[in-house]
């Protein structure tokens, strides 16, 4: 059902190496901020405003490094937005050539089931919680699983070790605790 | 032109993280629990993949050095990475997974990027409070790579030749790809689960 890990890590590298090659490592979290100041600049369109030399936000977080990310919601037909939401496409082919997920699927993973039961709203409020802390936690640190170990640790970078470490110093305990019946 | 890359790799990246179980929860639980460290495997070699293409290419010519993109090292890094790995493990999701996943079908993907976009807000507000504490400071030299990469505006934490160790580096990840278990707790890894 998935790739063998010997030609699927080639291509997931190769995928890797190409976007550094053309144009710059992938990076995903950034977005997540940009989105956020998308539907905040429509609510409130004094968040993000141009200026002389560019952009910027009465957010801090938006403002700053010259308001580059303040620039981002301004644009969002920019390279990593559409980029984030390429991905999507593709990850939906994928699935549909494949025949699609079954019903059970998409409510909530085997995995989760086995240990947890069939609950949709136990699984839905976990992964809500969970997509909090994982974003306020890619946030805080600067990137996440694409940016930071993916991207860093295969360009040496120090910071990609660092979050590599506290990322599965924390996520190896749990799932421990948490998935304790297989599926 | 940026934007027609950003579709073809973006589409690509997405298509390869579904082909190789990345989208899906039951996988990262596994791996994370130990029982079945396939998906790790193919994390582990495709670094080393990367790695080797990308500084192979630079001591060609091949690959613009000013392509990297390097990011500061901070104590925030580690506290950060603590707080996403939990949230990875709980839900099954990372930013890039948890996107992919919910355009696969997944509805608690949907409810993943739900929560995300209210955790980055809640970031956007606190940032000042973390800012102020010194904890976003950057710590040995900030954006440094292990050793000095040659032409990069990134310095290196040693003098050594930062391509010849990305290589060596990224061959270490493929060995160790190759010799990792494929389980840790004893068991062989049970079939694919039903998708």
């Amino acid at each position: 059902m998935v790739l063998n890990w010997k030609s699927g890590g080639l291509l997931l590298g190769f995928v890797f190496f190409l976007a550094v090659l053309l144009v710059k490592p992938i990076g995903v979290s950034t977005q997540f901020v940009i989105l956020d100041g998308i539907i905040g600049d429509a609510v409130n369109s004094e968040l993000v405003t141009k200026t002389d030399e560019g952009y910027t936000s009465t957010n801090a977080y938006l403002a700053k490094s010259k308001g580059k990310y303040a620039k981002s919601v301004s644009n969002p037909l920019n390279y990593s937005f559409i980029f984030v939401l390429a991905m999507m496409g593709g990850a939906f082919l994928s699935t549909m050539l494949k025949g699609g997920l079954s019903r059970e699927e998409r409510t909530m993973p085997a995995l989760w089931r086995a240990n947890f039961g069939n609950s949709a709203m136990k699984r839905y409020a976990v992964a809500f919680v969970g997509g909090f802390v994982v974003l306020y936690g890619a946030r805080l640190a600067g990137g996440c699983t694409s940016g930071h170990m993916m991207s860093g640790m295969m360009q040496t970078a120090l910071s990609g070790y660092i979050f590599a470490a506290g990322a599965f110093a924390a996520a190896i305990p749990v799932a421990i605790l948490m998935f304790k019946k297989g599926a | 032109m940026s934007i027609l890359l950003a579709i073809v790799i973006g589409a690509a990246f997405g298509f390869t993280l579904d082909r190789i179980g990345a989208t899906n929860p039951n996988y990262i639980g596994k791996m994370l629990n130990l029982t079945n460290l396939h998906l790790m495997k193919t994390i582990l070699l495709a670094i080393g993949t990367g790695s080797i293409l990308m500084f192979g290419g630079q001591m060609m010519g091949l690959v613009e050095v000013g392509h990297m993109s390097v990011k500061a090292a901070y104590i925030g890094v580690f506290i950060g990475g603590l707080l996403l790995g939990a949230g990875w493990a709980a839900s099954g999701f990372c930013p890039g997974t948890g996107v992919c996943a919910a355009a696969s079908g997944r509805k608690d993907g949907l409810a993943f990027i739900a929560g995300g976009l209210l955790g980055a807000a809640t970031y956007m507000v606190t940032y000042p409070a973390w800012k102020s504490s010194g904890l976003l400071d950057s710590i040995a030299g900030g954006k440094v790579t292990i050793g000095a990469v040659p032409g990069s505006k990134f310095e290196g934490m040693t003098a050594l030749p930062g391509d010849v160790v990305g290589i060596v580096l990224g061959l270490v990840f493929v060995v160790v790809a190759f010799v990792l278990p494929s389980s840790l707790n004893g068991s062989t890894p049970e079939a694919v689960p039903a998708e």
